[in-house]
């Protein structure tokens, strides 16, 4: 179960967690006539099914799967009406690797610090889903878009991956930011709600000394001990004590978390955004 | 204090000492009771460093923050939190070792200095306090545990730490308090925050 997250409670050691794939999330709330932050079911490569007690409309975004309705072929992408008493089916994702669901009304389960996600980290929230399980559905809060497909990226064969510069960049030497920036990385089968996890060329890092541990922000890269790189996503760890040495764009966002083993990432230096400068010393 | 990036929406402030992070940390609350910096969503407090999430333009809120004086960090109003302790843990003997002292007087130095709350992080409620020092410090352990059992009261470099719930840890254990540190339901959820006093008490 996944929703907008519980961010503001950082400085307790507690993660944001929420959709990792935020804008399937949204859009698939917006399908539906939810908030954009209602809470959805966020599956990680296989796929789910749901009997419906009562009639509802659903839509799955995200990784590209096979919807079925009672057996037969449903819309993905699409708001599906589904009668009371039918089974909706969401296969294994085809393309991508996690698929979101949302029902007209939200999922209604507990919050903890005003949040129903399940964050991988710490344990917070609903524990994952069992089979069996009932779920309780809020009231349709807006009416259903009449759209006929919303257009959707798909993830490209390569994900690229935009980076901002981070506040340890120097804890690289010169030739561990060249490779950061030419070499290609893959997605390690290690990899989950807390960081994606790249195997690839080994970055050398300037300093040896520890690092007093330091907060995090979504997106940070940061260059452990094994010269092997992560990249944060919305279960990471509040604080660090590894060199962040740089930052990747929001942008990414959909990618990172769509990204299945294997797959090849690659990162740029993205453009700077107004306002965002130099540091500079007092 | 320095000022280095943290990507298009964060700053990360970084000062000279634990000290500086506190009062800072404390002058940011301060300002954003009376309404300043409303896109920021998380203040993070660390060892040397305060990170500000949610910052649209950090580099003109670098140079906002530049401008600022602030001062010491308040320590005689925040009462303290007592931890009760019961000096027994698994590493009693190697820390005593390493402060060349005996496995009782472990607890009794322990309990006998003055403890604060730095920063939090690891895991939701767990703080690092400070209070070792120079002196004290200890090494984490060459392994760290696979599960360290909630409530365990642990010392790792200069700080001492104890474990909300079950996890993995690489400190050192001396000792266990049943003490119940996270609570959902409780406004503000943890009890040791960033910044409060802590008093050790042996059981």
């Amino acid at each position: 179960m996944q929703d907008g997250g519980r961010p503001g409670f950082a400085h307790l050691g507690v993660p944001r967690s929420g959709a990792l794939d935020r804008a399937a999330a949204a859009l698939a709330n917006r399908l539906v006539g939810n908030p954009e932050g209602a809470a959805v079911l966020e599956t990680t490569l296989d796929g789910v099914g749901l009997r419906l007690e009562g009639q509802a409309v659903v839509a799955v975004t995200g990784a590209k799967a096979a919807v079925r309705l009672d057996g037969r072929p449903a819309a993905w992408g699409m708001p599906v009406y589904v009668p009371g008493g039918s089974v909706l089916d969401v296969g294994r994702a085809e393309l991508g690797a996690r698929s979101y669901l949302a029902v007209d009304g939200g999922f209604d389960t507990p919050q903890v610090l005003g949040s129903r996600s399940t964050d991988v980290l710490s344990g917070f929230g609903p524990p994952p889903l069992t089979t069996g399980e009932r779920l309780p559905i809020g009231w349709p809060c807006g009416p259903v878009p009449p759209v006929d497909f919303a257009p959707y990226r798909f993830p490209a064969p390569e994900i690229l991956v935009p980076l901002h510069p981070g506040p340890r960049g120097d804890w690289m030497t010169p030739a561990a930011e060249e490779a950061l920036f030419t070499r290609q990385f893959r997605v390690s089968p290690t990899s989950n709600r807390v960081a994606l996890r790249l195997a690839g060329p080994p970055l050398e890092r300037s300093q040896v000394e520890e690092l007093p541990s330091e907060g995090l922000v979504w997106g940070s890269v940061q260059l452990v001990a094994s010269g092997q790189i992560l990249v944060f996503l919305a279960d990471h760890p509040t604080t660090g004590g590894y060199p962040v040495v740089a930052v990747a764009d929001r942008a990414a966002g959909p990618g990172c978390a769509q990204a299945r083993p294997g797959d090849a990432v690659r990162f740029q230096r993205a453009r700077p955004v107004s306002g965002q400068g130099p540091s500079r010393r007092r | 204090m320095r000022f280095l990036p943290a990507g298009p929406s964060a700053l990360l402030v970084e000062l000279s000492n634990q000290d500086e992070v506190l009062a800072f940390a404390e002058e940011v609350a301060r300002r954003r009771e009376g309404g300043w910096g409303s896109t920021i969503s998380d203040v993070v407090p660390g060892a040397r460093t305060v990170l500000l999430d949610g910052a649209r333009r950090p580099a003109e809120l670098a140079e906002e923050i530049a401008g600022w004086t602030f001062q010491p960090a308040q320590r005689e109003q925040a009462v303290p939190v007592e931890v009760q302790v019961r000096y027994d843990g698994p590493d009693l003997a190697d820390v005593a070792a390493h402060w060349g002292v005996s496995e009782r007087e472990v607890g009794e130095i322990h309990a006998s200095l003055s403890h604060r709350v730095a920063f939090c992080g690891f895991s939701p409620g767990f703080a690092y306090i400070d209070g070792l020092g120079e002196r004290w410090k200890v090494p984490r352990r060459p392994t760290p545990r696979p599960q360290v059992p909630g409530g365990s009261v642990a010392v790792g470099g200069a700080y001492t730490g104890v474990y909300p719930r079950s996890s993995p840890g690489g400190w050192q254990l001396i000792g266990h308090t049943d003490l119940v540190l996270w609570d959902d339901a409780r406004q503000p959820p943890a009890l040791l925050g960033p910044g409060t006093p802590v008093r050790f008490t042996a059981r």
